[in-house]
């Protein structure tokens, strides 16, 4: 959309913000949260299993989540967000849940690969049947593994869901 | 190639794995029940007694020099076989470069056998991982813990009579954790 930037009065864009040429722009403190929110989400350095290795993939240069801001950190305590890529044991998910725990909200989980949405091929004594029994999931991504461009999708998708959160940046919340 | 074919010609000449079944039938004949073939692999089935001697003995004796052991494990013949258990030992010479598999009978209940941690010490951790999924004793070995399986588990998940899907009550390690995600659910932002 081009901007008249001769203008003295409010431009409206069609999203709801408003724009005073020339450095004066006028929107929801939501819509500023959300946007640095979903444009750097940084997940925490964590694989299980053979997911693992497609999300290393998914990071490396080929198909580089740099681009949309996803940088991989190497504490649970500076990221954003949680990957969890691969088969989750019963003895591995209190180890799982705790580094869940140290996330600083605002924090999300991504459930990759069909072992750590439902279990998978392992109907067995030792493997959890979906980690969202002790996680709250935001994104299921299946595939075993799943390719680099569904995590990608996945990770838009997760996107997509913090752009429309409301006030979540309220302490009345 | 002339040149490698020449270099394997002076490396000293290993025995055919029945040759080394002979040996050990003619060494412990009150030992050896059973020589198995299938498909070029050969089988001496033994009795659990004495299996540190036999063992000591493919070790030390200078013509079978069995001093890498590959792989020790156990097979549950629940319903297949008299006796329940059998101890499988890979051995391999890493000087003449052949092979035996010895597989030594432990009857139920109680399944114990002499260690052979003092003879391959490379046999520790195969033996706790032996004793975490078939419950399997080794008397003699220095650390008998579990290997994989919690240490507070119940029950040992190889064995034919275990349920696949895992025992009616949840491990307490795992219990805990989903009792603790229950709890602090009222925490999560619900949008």
């Amino acid at each position: 959309m081009l901007i008249d930037t001769s203008a003295t009065t409010l431009v409206t864009l069609d999203d709801g913000t408003k724009i005073l040429p020339p450095n004066l722009i006028i929107t929801s403190l939501d819509k500023i949260v959300n946007w640095s929110r979903l444009s750097s989400i940084w997940p925490t350095t964590f694989g299980l299993a053979c997911c693992a290795i497609e999300m290393m993939a998914a990071g490396a240069a080929h198909y580089d989540f740099d681009r949309f801001g996803i940088i991989f950190r190497g504490s649970p305590r500076q990221s954003d967000c949680m990957i969890v890529a691969g088969t989750v044991t019963k003895k591995m998910a209190p180890v799982v849940r705790r580094v869940y725990d140290q996330i600083p909200e605002p924090r999300y989980v991504v459930a990759m690969g069909s072992c750590a949405c439902t279990g998978g091929v392992f109907r067995t004594y030792s493997t959890v049947q979906g980690c969202d029994t002790f996680l709250p999931v935001d994104v299921y991504v299946p595939g075993c593994p799943p390719r680099p461009e569904t995590l990608m999708e996945g990770m838009m998708l997760l996107q997509e869901k913090i752009r429309k959160e409301r006030a979540r940046w309220s302490p009345w919340r | 190639m002339a040149v490698i074919e020449v270099r394997l010609s002076l490396l000293p000449k290993g025995l055919e794995a029945k040759e080394i079944a002979e040996k050990i039938k003619e060494n412990f004949p009150d030992q050896v029940i059973d020589v198995a073939e299938f498909r070029d692999q050969v089988s001496v089935i033994v009795k659990k007694d004495q299996i540190t001697r036999i063992c000591k003995y493919l070790h030390d004796d200078p013509l079978l020099s069995l001093d890498h052991l590959q792989d020790l494990t156990a097979v549950d013949y629940s319903g297949k076989k008299d006796v329940r258990f059998e101890v499988v030992y890979n051995l391999y010479s890493i000087e003449y470069r052949h092979k035996i598999r010895i597989r030594a009978q432990v009857p139920e209940p109680n399944p114990k056998i002499n260690s052979v941690v003092p003879i391959w010490a490379g046999a520790n951790w195969h033996e706790r991982e032996c004793f975490d999924m078939f419950g399997i004793v080794f008397t003699g070995h220095p650390d008998l813990r579990r290997i994989l399986m919690p240490e507070d588990w119940e029950g040992h998940p190889l064995r034919k009579d275990y349920p696949l899907k895992g025992p009616e009550k949840e491990w307490s390690g795992y219990a805990q954790v989903v009792e603790l995600a229950r709890k602090l659910k009222e925490f999560e932002w619900e949008g």
